[in-house]
């Protein structure tokens, strides 16, 4: 019932949001992107101590505003709750929505929405106190957990101790940051949820070397931006910018040295960056160095990953599986022709 | 026979009470030791005081407030509150994401409510009546900027409309509807067709504006205030109607009344939050820019209006029929007797419940975080985030809780203040 309720009004939406342009010209005529993003995700999105929007997913709209307008500021960003997340992108309130959105089958087909690709593979891990004297998930056997309630979480927990025939016993909170709490006031022996957060979390406790993260991933976490069905130009010009920067690091574009590529033989970067003669771009309806603009908006993949979760951010999170496939990882981009 | 040697001609002064029954220690056993029971408590009091007081005085007083994060806070001594925070932080916690150059206009817009509420508040300057009436204006012109005479038309359309009706009544019609009936026509049309070209040119002839800030913007503080004030101010006339409809003896009108106070009151503000951010979105034609500090600010009126309505209706059944009777043996009209017998006394009893409504009003507005609003609940999570303060919890709740008690507090008094002043029988 809920089911056909939301699909009616997603119909609704979408029939009357038919009756205008393509969602490109509408950005274009209202002159800024609406980028949906967190209210708070750390290394994410947030806002600094000045006010200004930071954060992993900002950078990628930054980079997509540039593609469109030249402009990496050409773009407002709409602080959503994950509660009211997907109906604002399909009430159109946002244009894109870049909010750490795991990819999942039923989020694609029934609620109606085109994801553009992962642009972090995350997953749920636990944290321990080093005390507990655990060094993998596997011996967790009767422990207390701290688990958000009413997210995936909750069931990929449930899943993973049911599969491995271990009994645990959750203790409810309502965001990370209770988790937290309640995991240092000893309340739970470990606390659970992506794997990111358990990384940025540690580094700012009191003794981080005194806490572990084990190493078991429990659950398929694909983060990625999405848009609504309906208008595949648009879901291909955001698709094609995050191609883009993944393609980018794995050719050593960076933002410092993104003029020095002119008289490179590599025909695909100057596809890319618009410096040869054909200007493929325009068969999506963007200049021809769009791509130019979005890389040299935050930087390539690399470089917009060591600023927001890596190293620079504080977070310290190792690439992993995040690495470029040539480095050992499993981002890959289809090529730019 | 002896004689009486001695008699008395003058009373013996009166012997200084027992030291245990005057000063501190009168007070101590008459209100703290009275009994074994009270002793016993009172010394559990105290030690639960003291041992809340013994953790917290070190960390608050010891607090850092310097540092740049978290991070430092912990590396210099990880057992004291990390105020740096509230230092880094204090004003997106005052004026959430409003552009740093336009702080004075938040600023200016709370002076001003100070002094808009005084002549309600107090009797004395109500002389100063008009302020309050422009302050409204005055405050969304401060607070979104664009013209200031797309502001003021307003206020032009309603003196206009106001002024129509005093010189129909006055002069050629004297029917109460059909006047207002001519002058709501004759507002409507203002707006319809004359104000925008007079707004266009009076914008040409003397531009007169703020740079518009949208209320993505808006935050912190003084979201909850926008949000709070107006819901308070707003919902107390239209709860007055609910519940002078609510006992009408007009069906429909009464019909109304209880449908929409059962209504709003058997639904979970939440849920009405969520209608305003998520559900009406559906409704509206795609492109439509309706406000969501406005649609908030519409739910929450409604909300409290209900519960407004319920705490009048209280006051007013909490009246004797015999006032009703006897206004009306003396010949006053309906609304006369509402005006100066009934609404007086009625509101005076509801004193109690409706500062206790407005309070929990003012207090619901961190409901809007969970509709991503970044009021200051919102904007801690936030800061959070940010991984310079990724893990600071209790100083950011401290703080804002302080702030809240300061508003419900001063609340809370100013309804004793009233409830004393107006206290006629002894």
């Amino acid at each position: 019932m809920k089911k056909l309720f939301f699909g009616v009004l997603t119909a609704v939406a979408l029939a009357a949001g038919g009756t205008f342009a393509g969602t490109l010209d509408d950005v274009k005529a209202r002159g800024n992107l609406l980028c949906g993003v967190s209210t708070g995700a750390p290394g994410f999105a947030t806002v600094d101590d000045s006010g200004k929007d930071i954060g992993f997913d900002v950078d990628y709209c930054r980079a997509l505003a540039a593609a469109i307008f030249g402009d990496p500021m050409a773009v407002k960003f709409v602080g959503l709750t994950s509660a009211v997340r997907f109906t604002a992108l399909a009430a159109g309130e946002v244009d894109i929505l870049a909010r750490n959105t795991t990819w999942t089958y039923s989020r694609d087909t029934d609620l109606k929405q085109t994801f553009l690709g992962v642009n972090y593979y995350d997953g749920q891990g636990f944290m321990v106190k080093k005390e507990l004297g655990v060094s993998s998930a596997k011996e967790l056997d009767g422990a207390t957990v701290c688990v958000q309630v009413g997210t995936t979480t909750e069931l990929n927990l449930s899943d993973f101790f049911k599969e491995n025939g271990m009994s645990y016993e959750p203790v409810p909170t309502a965001d990370n940051a209770e988790s937290q709490q309640q995991y240092l006031a000893g309340a739970c022996d470990t606390y659970t949820t992506d794997a990111s957060a358990l990384h940025g979390t540690r580094v700012n406790l009191e003794n981080p070397d005194d806490h572990l993260v084990l190493p078991e991933i429990i659950s398929k976490e694909p983060l990625g931006p999405l848009v609504r069905h309906g208008d595949d130009n648009w879901a291909d010009i955001g698709r094609w910018v995050l191609n883009a920067l993944v393609i980018a690091e794995e050719k050593g574009i960076t933002k410092a040295n993104i003029d020095s590529w002119k008289d490179t033989k590599d025909a695909e970067i100057h596809r890319l960056l618009g410096t040869g003669s054909d200007d493929i771009l325009a068969m999506v309806g963007l200049p021809k160095n769009a791509m130019y603009n979005a890389i040299k908006a935050s930087g390539n993949y690399g470089e917009i990953f060591e600023n927001n979760l890596g190293a620079t951010s504080g977070i310290n999170i190792e690439r992993g599986v995040n690495a470029s496939w040539t480095k050992g990882g499993i981002l890959y981009s289809p090529p730019f022709r | 026979m002896t004689k009486i040697a001695f008699v008395r001609k003058h009373a013996i002064p009166p012997a200084a009470p027992p030291i245990t029954e005057v000063g501190a220690v009168g007070w101590l056993k008459q209100n703290l030791f009275s009994s074994w029971l009270n002793s016993i408590l009172t010394i559990l009091s105290l030690y639960f005081i003291v041992i809340m007081l013994w953790d917290f005085i070190p960390w608050a007083y010891g607090g850092h407030w310097n540092t740049k994060s978290l991070r430092e806070c912990l590396d210099l001594d990880p057992d004291v509150a990390c105020f740096s925070v509230l230092a880094a932080r204090w004003k997106q916690l005052l004026f959430g994401l409003y552009p740093a150059e336009e702080y004075w206009r938040p600023t200016l817009t709370f002076i001003f409510l100070l002094l808009a509420i005084v002549p309600i508040l107090f009797p004395k300057f109500f002389k100063f009546f008009w302020f309050s009436v422009i302050y409204p204006g005055l405050a969304i012109w401060l607070l979104w900027g664009g013209s200031f005479w797309s502001v003021s038309i307003v206020y032009i359309g309603l003196a206009l409309g106001t002024l129509l009706f005093l010189v129909l009544i006055r002069s050629y019609i004297h029917n109460y509807v059909i006047a207002a009936l001519l002058s709501f026509g004759f507002t409507a049309l203002f707006f319809f067709i004359a104000s925008d070209p007079i707004v266009k040119t009076l914008d040409t002839i003397l531009p007169f504006s703020l740079p518009f800030v949208e209320s993505l913007k808006m935050g912190g503080f003084t979201l909850s205030l926008i949000v709070g004030i107006t819901g308070i101010v707003a919902s107390f006339p239209i709860g007055i109607l609910l519940a002078l409809g609510r006992q009408s003896n007009l069906p429909v009108i009464k019909m109304i009344c209880v449908g929409f106070i059962e209504f709003i009151r058997g639904v979970p503000l939440i849920t009405l939050l969520f209608v305003a951010s998520v559900l009406l979105n559906y409704f509206l034609p795609p492109g439509t820019n309706f406000d969501i500090v406005l649609r908030v600010v519409i739910m929450v009126t409604l909300f409290s209006a209900a519960y407004m309505a319920e705490v009048i209706r209280g006051g007013l059944a909490g009246l004797p029929l015999g006032q009703h009777e006897a206004s009306a043996s003396l010949g006053l009209t309906y609304w006369q007797s509402q005006r100066l017998i009934i609404m007086p006394q009625a509101l005076k009893i509801s004193i109690p419940g409706i500062v206790n409504t407005f309070i929990g009003l003012f207090k619901d507005t961190t409901l809007v975080s969970i509709i991503s609003l970044r009021d200051p609940i919102g904007l801690a999570s936030t800061i959070r985030a940010d991984q310079k303060w990724n893990g600071i919890y209790w100083e950011l709740y401290v703080a804002i809780g302080l702030m809240f008690f300061i508003f419900c507090y001063g609340m809370s008094q100013y309804s004793q203040y009233l409830e004393r002043k107006l206290k006629t029988d002894k």
